[in-house]
């Protein structure tokens, strides 16, 4: 599972979910579906995770960390801050989006973000949390959330036009 | 904050308004800007597209389990 980058935690935070759902099997009245109960129990089981996960973070990768500013980026742009490389036209989503060679490139770009970035984009975007959740369960300062998903958006369409991932050449014909 | 964006300040605007509400003031910088720069209205045009395929992502596994999606 994308979000806790290994395994084994992914199967923990599935089991945790049996777990909990046996246990609160009586809470589960038959207002939402059984798929939906299930996820809503599997998303916060998957928070803990990265929760637990960001305490037991080695000091090396604090001192690295990916929760800097977003001056790495200014390669992309002019000295005057005018795009140096106009972004490419990627065209209708909904044509890209049929591919499966699309979702692979999307993938590995995904694995490639700095962990915490990728925790956070995939929290903001997957899961569908605002960011005063995904500061809290990071525990960054909401300028530094929104520098890591503009981080993040930043490094996937490097990613993807990189990858070779061209629409364009797609809506051509 | 200067009246005039550029397109780096752009870029950054454009991702944080997919995160918090902008200011008012934010949202008139940002709209004279992308009236007259065709290659920000396409990183914003990337930006939606990134979200639509998020939302659309079907999650690591699915390529190596079944085949069953192909329609």
């Amino acid at each position: 599972m994308l979000q806790l980058r290994n395994e084994s935690a992914a199967e923990d935070a599935v089991q945790e979910t049996l777990v909990a759902a046996i246990q609160g099997a009586a809470g589960f009245a038959g207002q939402s579906s059984l798929r939906t109960w299930l996820v809503g129990i599997l998303k916060h089981k998957i928070i803990d995770q990265i929760r637990r996960a960001s305490r037991e973070r080695p000091l090396s990768e604090v001192l690295t960390g990916d929760d800097g500013d977003a001056g790495d980026f200014d390669a992309l742009f002019a000295a005057d801050g005018h795009w140096a490389e106009p972004p490419a036209d990627w065209g209708n989503p909904d044509q890209a989006l049929q591919q499966e060679r699309f979702f692979e490139a999307l993938e590995r770009c995904l694995q490639g973000l700095p962990k915490k970035t990728g925790q956070a984009f995939t929290m903001r975007e997957i899961l569908g949390l605002e960011t005063t959740e995904i500061c809290k369960e990071l525990r960054i300062s909401p300028s530094n959330c929104w520098v890591m998903l503009y981080r993040a958006r930043m490094s996937l369409r490097l990613c993807l036009e990189q990858t070779g991932f061209s629409p364009a050449a797609n809506t051509e014909r | 904050m200067r009246l005039k964006l550029n397109c780096k300040q752009t870029s950054r605007l454009l991702s944080e308004a997919q995160d918090r509400r902008l200011s008012l003031f934010e949202r008139v910088t940002l709209r004279v800007h992308l009236g007259v720069c065709v290659a920000c209205m396409q990183f914003s045009r990337q930006l939606e597209f990134l979200r639509a395929a998020m939302r659309a992502y079907p999650g690591p596994d699915t390529s190596q389990t079944e085949e069953k999606n192909t329609r």
